[in-house]
């Protein structure tokens, strides 16, 4: 029972942390309109010149929107506040290290997930029908959770106090995931060792599950999709937040 | 390392029975903390800082709030709580730090050098409210290099020297302790040479400070005698003449140098 009790009061705990991610990260402009212009002009990028039906191009910039905005802060708060000097205040509180990964995660989570509400409420626009609502909503929970976890493990390793190079460092891997996942070309029309790379990046599942849902038809089954979205997401979370602590003392 | 920043190589300790290791949350709980090189978020209010760190000690709302408004009027920084901190002065930060520490009503207070860089106002109020803290039931570990500020608030001192604890006693005691630190402050109506004055019986070491020459001596009584017949035959007078105990300082340098 104090056991639970304590999981519960770290759990509440946490929130204090989205509130602060919340209020000193995400509510500027800057990385508002910096999270919805990226995928949008890579959408563009894609999408003019192109002659594509509307439920092709939602998936995509569904993908997009989710996996940049829910990795878009993630990675620089722990190098930020090494280097403001407000770590060793966050680790001398009465708070563990879960508890400041998991605030930070969530903070992530609820960034993408909203940001996420802007393509779907697009494609509804130009007259996108969803086939199944259900499966794009959980899908889309699901992956935010995934790549808000993915966000955290960008910054794990190496253990800096310089949120630019960490930024730089992730956009060398979020880029190339963004290409090897289907987003562009559906995973069915990529050659054989096209869809094995593409199997390695939890995009790839993501969009596969917003074509189920908006096309009627995907690459891998629903369930597959799921699963591997929630495994990716439980391996990064624990991965990231177990590098975090062995490294957490040379951040101070 | 009693906070739960560094981890423990070997060895226990514990915080009012909790193990700081097993239980750190526990034992962090009943913590206020005051870290050296922190700061607060310079990009949140000053009451966005608290309402955070009372959040995080799971202080309840009501609470919080009312902690909050007390401790920024005790401080005075309650007219600019809605203020971001990146426009506070370093005496104001460092005062928001320590309405932070305070938020949890904590038993005990750890402050790593609190009055380091402040004017001196800022420190007087700082140094009182110590004072209240610790008459009224708390515990305060203060780190400081300032000798002075030990002298004046600490009841038990620790002098640590390359990590080591050389000497832990109470102020008075640990003066008491350094009897070769005892010396004789003295000035004259002339210009004195500190060598002639180290050659007088008894010296063991003499420092100019300032218009005064300070003689460090094992018997200031024995010693006073050799001064005086001193400055007969050199024909000086003698404008203030006072023993003294050693200082902390004095205490700190000699343990220091020892071990």
């Amino acid at each position: 029972m104090i056991e639970n009790n304590l999981y519960w009061e770290q759990f509440k705990r946490s929130f204090a942390i989205v509130k602060k991610n919340i209020r000193i990260y995400y509510s500027k402009g800057p990385v508002i309109i910096f999270g919805l212009l990226v995928p949008f002009f890579l959408f563009l990028s894609f999408y003019i010149g192109r002659n594509m039906p509307a439920e092709a191009l939602v998936p995509a910039l569904l993908g997009m929107t989710v996996f940049f905005t829910a990795t878009s802060v993630g990675p620089a708060i722990i190098p930020w506040e090494a280097r403001a000097k407000t770590l060793e205040r966050l680790i001398s509180s009465p708070i563990s290290i879960w508890t400041i990964f998991l605030g930070d995660m969530l903070s992530s989570f609820l960034f993408g997930a909203v940001v996420s509400i802007f393509p779907v409420v697009a494609g509804l626009f130009i007259g996108v029908e969803i086939a199944n609502p259900l499966i794009l909503g959980l899908g889309t929970i699901l992956a935010t959770f995934c790549f808000a976890s993915f966000s955290i493990l960008l910054s794990a390793y190496p253990p800096t106090d310089t949120p630019a190079g960490v930024m730089m460092l992730s956009s060398m891997i979020k880029l190339p995931l963004v290409f090897i996942s289907g987003v562009f070309i559906p995973i069915e029309e990529l050659p054989g060792w096209g869809k094995t790379v593409s199997s390695i990046s939890p995009l790839t599942y993501f969009t596969d599950l917003a074509r189920h849902s908006i096309q009627g038809h995907g690459y891998y089954p629903v369930g597959l999709d799921l699963t591997v979205l929630a495994a990716f997401a439980l391996i990064f979370l624990v991965t990231a937040i177990k590098i975090h602590e062995r490294t957490m003392q040379k951040r101070l | 390392m009693l906070t739960g920043v560094i981890k423990p190589d070997e060895g226990i300790a514990s915080i009012l029975s909790y193990d700081i290791l097993r239980e750190g949350l526990k034992s962090r709980q009943l913590m206020g903390i005051v870290p050296e090189m922190a700061n607060a978020y310079v990009d949140l209010s000053a009451w966005n800082n608290l309402m955070l760190i009372g959040e995080l000690y799971g202080v309840p709302m009501k609470q919080r709030q009312e902690r909050a408004n007390r401790l920024l009027k005790e401080f005075g920084l309650y007219e600019r709580r809605k203020h971001l901190v990146r426009g506070f002065s370093r005496g104001m930060k460092q005062k928001l730090l320590l309405c932070m520490a305070l938020i949890n009503e904590p038993q005990i207070l750890f402050l790593d050098e609190p009055t380091s860089g402040l004017d001196v106002e800022s420190q007087r109020l700082i140094r009182d409210m110590i004072r209240e803290l610790n008459k009224s039931g708390a515990t305060v570990f203060l780190t400081t290099h300032n000798m002075e500020e030990a002298n004046q608030l600490c009841d038990r001192i620790a002098i640590i020297n390359h990590g080591k604890i050389a000497a832990i006693d109470s102020p008075e005691r640990l003066r008491l302790r350094s009897s070769g630190l005892q010396s004789i402050e003295v000035s004259f109506d002339k210009v004195v040479s500190v060598e002639d004055l180290s050659k007088v019986h008894g010296v063991k070491e003499a420092k100019k400070t300032g218009d005064k020459i300070r003689l460090y001596v094992d018997e200031p009584s024995a010693t006073l005698d050799k001064l005086v017949d001193f400055a007969r035959s050199k024909r000086l007078r003698i404008i203030s003449l006072n023993t003294l105990a050693p200082t902390l300082e004095d205490v700190f340098l000699k343990l220091v140098k020892e071990s």
